[in-house]
């Protein structure tokens, strides 16, 4: 009962998303190609702003001829692009993730690092460090994929009530409690081994500056796969969102898309925090945004969702090296602080209704 | 009949006021024990009749100075600390009405936080001329009830609904946990270390002038909310049957949040942010005495005691030489409790 009448109050809200949405195929089109746009822009930003600006010139000379007694080139290779790169590819992860979380559960409050998700890839990934000779970038990898999974697992078994509503109250305290656990015992291992602290309070606040590229190769076909997957199951998403019957209806078990959809979010999560540890909000946010732009058709809403939270990775990043020089911001914080008036935002019109 | 039923009622009241008695008696026993195991253990060795002898009579002791000086006050401070949180906890489940509430979920203790770490960061600084660390413990009382009052603020909408609270609360505790970190990433490495050494919620170096800084906020918390516990077991029965039996709803509920505020935000003041010990507390004491709260208060206090000299004593002798915070015992065992809380409740929240 309880779940039919949610899924109907959130077809009416989605349907009031609808009118303010672009409609038009050749405008979301163009849309698609402006988000495109706003993220190659905001890289390119990444990539020159910072403590030493670089000028077009350089930027041009380094990708043409590299030069390693330069310093604008060397700043340009070692630590401006891999920064760019990795704070892109953790936006568009987590944004993608918190589409797709949010289609499952009906929740418009469930994201990645608010369901607990980042917080169980980021104790498993310290644990690897610190107790176990795990050290390697593929080791971070393995044991976030591993982390994510167990999160994904008790949210599920927590959130589940007697009768199998999800209430948006639960899901959300389970996530809250799973989160606590996890880092919590994060935070014990840190006074424990004083000597990691660096290590481990990089995984707790998020960021996505100091990481080498190597560290995107092994997940590169993680995400790939992640992506195929999701691409395929577009038209399944969609169906998600009018009723499990209607998946049944496209010839498969909506418990089977749903585990493969759960598989996909935890690639993307887990790959995220092995980059760069506990980036809250994005997967919140962003998804909220491009629906506003583009609508629920996740054939729009994914790629859409990717770009803007590359882009809003990007920016956040950029600003937290440009506000308070020489200090540093950890971009985790940067979200956090962005993302909780809107969370509190839905929350409020969320339970109002209840 | 009426006669039966009132002396059914008579022999049940008899009964649930024996249960007090006899878990008063218990968890006082209890607490009483771990304190005196507290003061025995130790990085020095002393022996249990050289620990008598220095409290009876210091001034022949070679050890008074470790035992009036460094243990006692600990332990003092962490029975204060555990009961003031508890207390706090009972009656924020009380009002809100929610089971998985407390301190830390609301994000009462994290506002606090923010403040205490805010104001380590201004001492270390050029203010620190103006500013002195025996104003630490105000900072984090303000950062308290600041937050409560955002937290209460933002979920008003036409009156308060406990389950947004809860959202709310979450929600600022995340923007509040995030300005903590950035305070300790963009403070100096030392600084940071002692702030993170203090947020997980440390007795270290307890002093007697740290227990008479909480001392009174108990004293003066504690008759107020046994005063208003008849208003709060109105209330659980529901908006409605409460003003009909003539509570004034609001303010019963602002003087007991208030209380529960200033009982978070004086522990966590004192010693930094021990999570969990304001939840686990008392369902505990709700399991012994069940949950009309002029019962439930007392037990709770003795419980959260129990649960942080307890915690404290591991710190202090299970990984000699080294002296951890008590709040990674008190996590490590409460946030599993927390998700166990959770499996249990279903169907209920």
């Amino acid at each position: 009962m309880l779940t039919r009448h949610s899924f109907k109050s959130n077809a009416v809200k989605s349907n009031s998303i609808k009118s303010t949405s672009i409609k038009s195929t050749p405008a979301k089109s163009a849309g698609l190609l402006l988000a495109g746009l706003a993220a190659v822009g905001a890289f390119i930003a990444s990539v020159m702003l910072g403590s030493t600006d670089i000028a077009w010139s350089s930027l041009w000379a380094a990708l043409n001829h590299y030069d390693p007694s330069q310093v604008a080139h060397i700043i340009l290779f070692t630590e401006r692009l891999p920064r760019a790169v990795i704070a892109a590819l953790v936006g568009a992860s987590l944004a993608m993730a918190g589409v797709l979380m949010q289609t499952m559960t009906r929740n418009p409050l469930a994201s990645p690092g608010i369901l607990g998700l980042n917080a169980g890839a980021m104790f498993f990934v310290v644990v690897a460090v610190s107790l176990l000779p795990l050290h390697t970038p593929a080791h971070y990898v393995w044991a976030a994929l591993l982390g994510a999974f167990v999160a994904a697992v008790l949210v599920v078994l927590l959130s589940r009530s007697r009768h199998g509503e999800l209430s948006p109250l639960r899901v959300v305290l389970a996530g809250v409690a799973v989160t606590a656990m996890f880092v919590s015992f994060s935070q014990g291992l840190l006074v424990i081994d004083q000597q990691n602290f660096e290590s481990v309070l990089y995984w707790l606040a998020g960021s996505v500056s100091g990481r080498e590229l190597s560290l995107v190769v092994p997940l590169l076909p993680l995400f790939g796969g992640a992506l195929l997957l999701s691409a395929l199951l577009v038209r399944h998403a969609n169906a998600l969102l009018l009723g499990d019957e209607i998946v049944t209806g496209l010839g498969m078990q909506a418990t089977t898309i749903k585990l493969l959809l759960g598989l996909v979010v935890i690639v993307l999560a887990g790959g995220a925090v092995a980059l760069a540890g506990m980036i809250g909000f994005v997967g919140l946010i962003v998804p909220h945004m491009a629906r506003g732009i583009f609508g629920i058709d996740h054939r729009w809403l994914l790629p859409a969702s990717a770009l803007l939270g590359a882009c809003l990775l990007l920016l956040a990043d950029v600003a937290s090296r440009l506000l308070m020089p020489p200090q540093e911001i950890p971009v985790g914080v940067m979200t956090a602080l962005i993302g909780t008036p809107f969370f509190i935002y839905l929350a409020r019109r969320k339970m109002a209704s209840q | 009949m009426t006669q039966s039923s009132t002396l059914t009622y008579e022999s049940g009241a008899n009964n649930e006021s024996n249960r007090l008695l006899h878990s008063l008696w218990l968890l006082s026993l209890l607490l009483a024990a771990s304190a005196g195991l507290s003061l025995c253990l130790g990085s020095f060795p002393t022996q249990p009749l050289q620990v008598l002898s220095a409290l009876t009579a210091p001034a022949h002791s070679d050890i008074a100075f470790i035992i009036w000086q460094l243990r006692l006050p600990r332990i003092v401070l962490a029975i204060l600390v555990g009961a003031a949180l508890a207390m706090s906890g009972a009656i924020l489940q009380s009002i809100v009405r929610n089971p998985l509430a407390s301190p830390d979920v609301v994000g009462i203790t994290s506002g606090a936080a923010l403040a205490a770490v805010l104001y380590l960061t201004l001492l270390s600084t050029s203010l620190s001329t103006l500013l002195s660390i025996h104003w630490l413990p105000a900072a984090a009382m303000l950062g308290a009830l600041v937050s409560a009052l955002l937290v209460a603020s933002l979920a008003w909408k036409n009156g308060i609904s406990p389950s947004r609270v809860v959202l709310v609360g979450i929600g600022l505790a995340a923007a509040m946990g995030a300005g903590t970190t950035l305070l300790i990433v963009i403070s100096e490495d030392s600084a940071a270390m002692t702030a993170y050494v203090w947020l997980t919620g440390s007795l270290y170096a307890a002093q007697w002038g740290d227990v008479m800084g909480l001392m009174p906020w108990l004293l003066a918390a504690t008759p107020v909310v046994l005063a208003f516990s008849r208003h709060a077991d109105a209330m659980a029965l529901g908006d409605q049957v409460a003003e009909g039996l003539g509570v004034p709803i609001l303010r019963s509920r602002m003087i007991l949040l208030g209380c529960s505020v200033a009982l978070a935000g004086a522990a966590v003041a004192f010693a930094g942010g021990l999570s969990f010990v304001g939840l686990i507390a008392p369902h505990l004491a709700a399991k012994l005495v069940g949950r009309n709260l002029a019962r439930l208060v007392p037990v709770s206090a003795l419980v959260g005691a129990l649960i942080v000299v307890n915690a404290d004593l591991l710190g202090r002798v299970a990984f000699l030489p080294k002296d951890l915070p008590a709040g990674i015992f008190v996590a490590g065992i409460g946030a599993p409790f927390f998700v166990y809380l959770l499996h249990r409740s279903r169907g209920r929240v």
